[in-house]
């Protein structure tokens, strides 16, 4: 009888063409790292690996909730791990590699969306592959680069050998305007330890507060005039107008909201409430006790594109208790 | 009191039947296992997953498609025939249809393997979600984002478009070829009558309905997808609307499965915890025909007799349940 309960972990892998991507995916899948990847591919000439768990496909977005431009979800990734999962006990882990153009947002909802792929999977990460030398230009030219740089959870800095001193700290801080939150790795070649990109648990929110309990602390950057990351810190919320606001915040601020994540105290509640969302879709539960030794404080960090940073802090604030 | 032959297969089970008195079952891993009393035979079908199968209507064999890009025919003894071929292309849906024609789609694309071995290809704007023969003059079916479609296989002419906005993940076709019928990404089917394309909305399912099965002469299509089996009226010139269905089977579990037998009102219900009912129309009156399981039902059959039922679930449990006892 197969174990037909655990869910299966699944990193998404992003980047713009040419960023590393590829000789990623082939360490990830060459390497002895005690685990069997199913690989979700695009364009499947490039990996060029004898792996029968390798499926090719055209990537197919369509919307949810009858037409709410936010909710979309991939319909090719929801017909593929229904597949996969006939074959569960074959593989240990999914990597989904998107195309260099990809929003990662409608992969990230499919995994909050779609009840089945839900119950049988868990999104572990996404990890976004930068070309150091490549990466200023890209974000210039190319909104879906930026998307991949807010989207990450871990982000390679790749080909940093290729940069001088001064073009490495001018893209670091980039990437930090964009996005404050994620973990940032340089690399050559993606020389990094697979550990540090493969099952990170990154939307897994009892697992990454606890790991890095400071990784939410950091003040909201102001950035060409555009407000990408918000950080909101308080103490005691009351519940009632906290998940009225955040429903309505997000509703209204859906599209300019790529990541949200939080961790809330309620009044007279013992335990540390979590958050997250992508978009328009939030979801929360109790995590632990707050800790006697621990600091009772709600924070909540956005990262976006043209968030309304005046209208997130002071509905964020009026929530007090 | 109904017996049950129990087995461990230790697959997912894509889907059972019977071939003569033979048991068979189409596992995800890619073996067609076969079991006849005492006789046991296993058929590594597919070199690979095994994605979807469909019992011929003549009762004789077994045809699978999986992620090795073909479509494999399997008959009582084990025999197998490769009728279709893609490399690397995932064959996750499936359809037999009438003068011996299958149906098979990967992606945007379908295909259709006449008798003869000739294949007509049918593209497709969006993924191909499901695939259906009418019952006469060679057409197919099928399920698309936003809409559905008629194709005619060897005669020339445009496909039919049946436009309704969403992801259409499955299609079915009554045995009279009067109504067309999808499953959607959404928790609903959506229905066509295809003499005027008059629509028929069929919502209010907690989750996405998997399995459905038209009962005998078409009467009743019985669906998944809630805490009990729906089951729509068909047996009017208007079908369903404006009628309310048949619940049958409630529980505080999801039914996962149905199976409608071949000559009377009853179905077979399969559940998420894996327990199987057969439940009369007419009363509702209910016979248990398993007790719970380890996991959710995937496949549920009748024999021709209809004094069988099959059943496989995700985990590999499996059996043979006879109701004479």
């Amino acid at each position: 009888m197969t174990n037909v309960s655990q869910p299966i972990p699944v990193t998404v892998l992003t980047g713009y063409l040419g960023a590393g991507k590829t000789t990623l995916l082939n360490r990830i899948l060459t390497e002895d790292h005690g685990k069997k990847y199913a690989v979700i591919v695009n364009e499947f000439g490039e990996v060029g690996i004898d792996n029968d768990l390798v499926v090719d496909t055209d990537e197919e977005i369509f919307e949810m909730n009858n037409g709410c431009i936010c909710c979309t979800v991939r319909g090719d990734l929801i017909r593929i791990i229904e597949g996969l999962m006939k074959r569960k006990g074959r593989f240990d882990a999914v990597l989904i590699e998107t195309t260099g153009l990809a929003d990662p947002a409608p992969v990230a909802q499919t995994f909050f969306m779609d009840d089945d792929v839900r119950s049988k999977t868990r999104l572990d990460a996404i990890v976004t592959v930068a070309d150091a030398k490549n990466l200023m230009a890209r974000i210039g030219d190319s909104p879906e680069a930026e998307d991949q740089v807010a989207f990450a959870d871990v982000i390679l800095l790749n080909k940093v050998d290729l940069v001088s001193a001064e073009e490495l700290a001018a893209v670091k801080a980039e990437i930090a305007a964009i996005n404050p939150y994620a973990h940032v790795i340089e690399t050559e070649r993606c020389a990094v330890d697979l550990a540090q990109v493969l099952d990170r648990g990154a939307f897994d929110l009892t697992r990454i507060l606890a790991v890095e309990p400071e990784f939410l602390v950091a003040d909201h950057h102001h950035h060409d005039e555009t407000v990408k990351s918000i950080s909101l810190t308080a103490g005691d919320m009351d519940p009632q107008a906290f998940f009225d606001w955040i429903n309505r915040a997000t509703q209204e601020q859906g599209p300019q909201i790529r990541r949200m994540k939080g961790i809330i105290a309620f009044k007279d509640d013992p335990e540390r409430y979590v958050v997250q969302g992508v978009h328009m879709i939030v979801e929360g539960d109790h995590q632990r006790d707050w800790k006697a030794d621990e600091k009772r404080e709600s924070r909540l960090v956005f990262i976006g594109r043209d968030l309304d940073f005046e209208a997130l802090k002071a509905g964020f604030e009026a929530c007090r208790a | 009191m109904a017996t049950v032959e129990p087995f461990e297969l230790d697959a997912h089970v894509v889907a059972c039947g019977f071939l003569g008195e033979a048991a068979v079952f189409a596992l995800g891993d890619g073996r067609v296992v076969i079991r006849d009393g005492e006789l046991g035979l296993t058929v590594e079908a597919h070199d690979g997953g095994l994605l979807a199968a469909r019992f011929s209507a003549d009762g004789r064999t077994l045809i699978s498609s999986g992620d090795d890009g073909r479509v494999v025919r399997t008959g009582g003894r084990g025999e197998t025939e490769t009728l279709f071929e893609k490399p690397g292309k995932w064959l996750d849906q499936l359809a037999e249809g009438p003068q011996g024609a299958i149906a098979t789609a990967a992606g945007r694309m379908a295909w259709v393997r006449l008798a003869n071995g000739e294949v007509v290809e049918f593209p497709h704007e969006k993924a191909v979600g499901g695939l259906a023969f009418l019952p006469k003059g060679l057409r197919l079916a099928t399920a698309t984002i936003d809409k559905a479609m008629l194709h005619w296989v060897s005669a020339k002419g445009a496909p039919v478009d049946m436009p309704w906005k969403g992801a259409h993940t499955g299609v079915v076709v009554s045995p009279d070829g009067r109504f067309l019928v999808t499953t959607m990404q959404e928790p609903a089917l959506h229905g066509w009558r295809i003499e005027d394309m008059k629509h028929m909305r069929m919502t209010g399912y907690p989750t996405k309905v998997k399995s459905v099965s038209w009962s005998a002469k078409g009467r009743f299509l019985a669906t998944s997808g809630a805490n009990a089996a729906i089951l729509w009226p068909f047996f009017t010139k208007d079908g369903p609307m404006g009628k309310n269905p048949l619940q049958l089977g409630p529980r505080d579990r999801i039914v996962t499965q149905v199976a409608c037998h071949p000559t009377e009102d009853v179905v077979a219900l399969g559940y998420d915890d894996g327990m199987v009912l057969a439940v009369r129309f007419g009363d509702a009156a209910e016979v248990l025909l398993r007790k719970p399981g380890a996991a959710p039902l995937s496949a549920l059959a009748w024999d021709g007799a209809g004094v069988r039922v099959v059943f496989g679930a995700e985990n590999g449990e499996a059996g043979v349940i006879d109701i004479r006892g």
